[in-house]
């Protein structure tokens, strides 16, 4: 287990770092941190191995073309960065049904990864559809005070807030 | 602005690891790739990831804006729509709240050993944003058009300097977060 205690940062120091990190990538790349696109990214290298001529008419890889740019090697770093830290903490340790989610609905894995996949393709598709997630528009647009990044995250969270009262409310057993 | 670090492609793709490295190593120590944690938050029962974005903003936003009166950043605000900032945003929060994890956290997660992060969320992700690419040359000549306004930014709408409205807001989340710790959330 990678609970003892002592290894966890508190929220502050987090959010500081983080700010510090977006600091860093405005100055050194120009850029600011982001994850989404890195996901529509890997779907059109995944389709140009599949069907490379219907990729070519892809209008929106033409905006977003699938190669691996500075975002896409980000998202790779926070699979590699979390990672070591959980390493360091005595880690990984394999699991597939969260706690909070086996108080609701159980303890099928099944069941969970397919509400997992469910709720991937919605913010998958969501996010490309707003143009952001909850780092690019979230931390980065907020930060640069962008009103199109304040709208989508207070919609974040208040879908998300609706959508886990609802879920709440509809499991089989009370739960978290 | 460090225009020529800013075009070596090779040091960028370094840069953009390095930064997700430590990114990742954060999201995990601070929890917020915790499932828990997360609907813990939309449950409204534990603020752990509001107070982390809000502090990254905080510190964030007086960074950046420092580098940019000094010259050397400038932004890239993310244009946006009523149709496409407003309804994108309702669909990304209702699959949030389902899968429990957003594109960063997915990815910090599944690395962690989280297995429904790793062949759900992962796989789902891939999935919806190619789903997008194929749905969207409907959706830009109809809905994402609906209402667009742009790159716009507050200090924008409000015909105000940046240190305006940058100073205020500071503040403003300042006080909140401390009103969380004071009400004991």
């Amino acid at each position: 287990m990678s609970l003892q205690t002592g290894w966890h940062l508190s929220p502050y120091a987090a959010g500081a770092g983080i700010g510090i990190l977006g600091w860093l990538a405005f100055l050194l790349s120009d850029r600011f941190i982001a994850c989404s696109s890195s996901y529509a990214r890997t779907a059109g290298m995944i389709e140009r191995i599949i069907r490379r001529a219907a990729l070519e008419k892809r209008e929106y890889y033409r905006e977003f073309p699938p190669r691996i740019d500075w975002e896409w090697m980000l998202v790779a770093g926070v699979f590699i960065g979390a990672f070591l830290s959980s390493v360091l903490a005595g880690g990984p340790d394999l699991s597939a049904v969260p706690p909070a989610w086996a108080g609701w609905f159980g303890g099928s894995v099944p069941l969970r990864i397919a509400a997992s996949f469910a709720g991937g393709l919605l913010v998958g598709f969501g996010a490309r559809w707003a143009g952001g997630c909850t780092s690019g528009h979230g931390i980065s647009g907020t930060l640069q005070l962008a009103v199109s990044s304040w709208i989508a995250v207070i919609l974040f969270f208040g879908a998300g807030i609706l959508v886990a009262a609802a879920l709440s409310a509809l499991a089989p057993s009370a739960g978290v | 602005m460090l225009t020529g670090l800013h075009a070596m492609r090779r040091s960028q793709l370094a840069l953009g690891f390095a930064t997700g490295l430590a990114f990742g190593f954060i999201l995990h120590r601070s929890r917020v790739a915790d499932y828990g944690v997360l609907i813990g938050q939309l449950l409204l029962r534990d603020f752990t990831v509001l107070k982390v974005m809000i502090s990254a903003v905080i510190t964030g936003m007086l960074g950046v804006h420092a580098l940019v009166s000094l010259g050397f950043a400038r932004l890239h605000p993310k244009p946006g729509s009523l149709g496409g900032t407003v309804i994108g945003s309702l669909i990304f929060g209702a699959g949030f709240a389902l899968l429990g994890y957003c594109p960063g956290t997915v990815a910090a997660a599944a690395a962690s050993g989280r297995l429904d992060a790793l062949l759900g969320g992962l796989p789902g992700i891939v999935a919806g944003a190619g789903l997008f690419a194929w749905a969207y040359p409907g959706l830009r000549r109809g809905v994402l058009r609906r209402g667009w306004f742009g790159e716009l930014t507050i200090p924008g709408m409000l015909g105000a300097g940046r240190w305006a409205v940058v100073v205020p807001a500071a503040l403003l989340l300042t006080a909140f977060l401390v009103l969380l710790e004071i009400s004991g959330l």
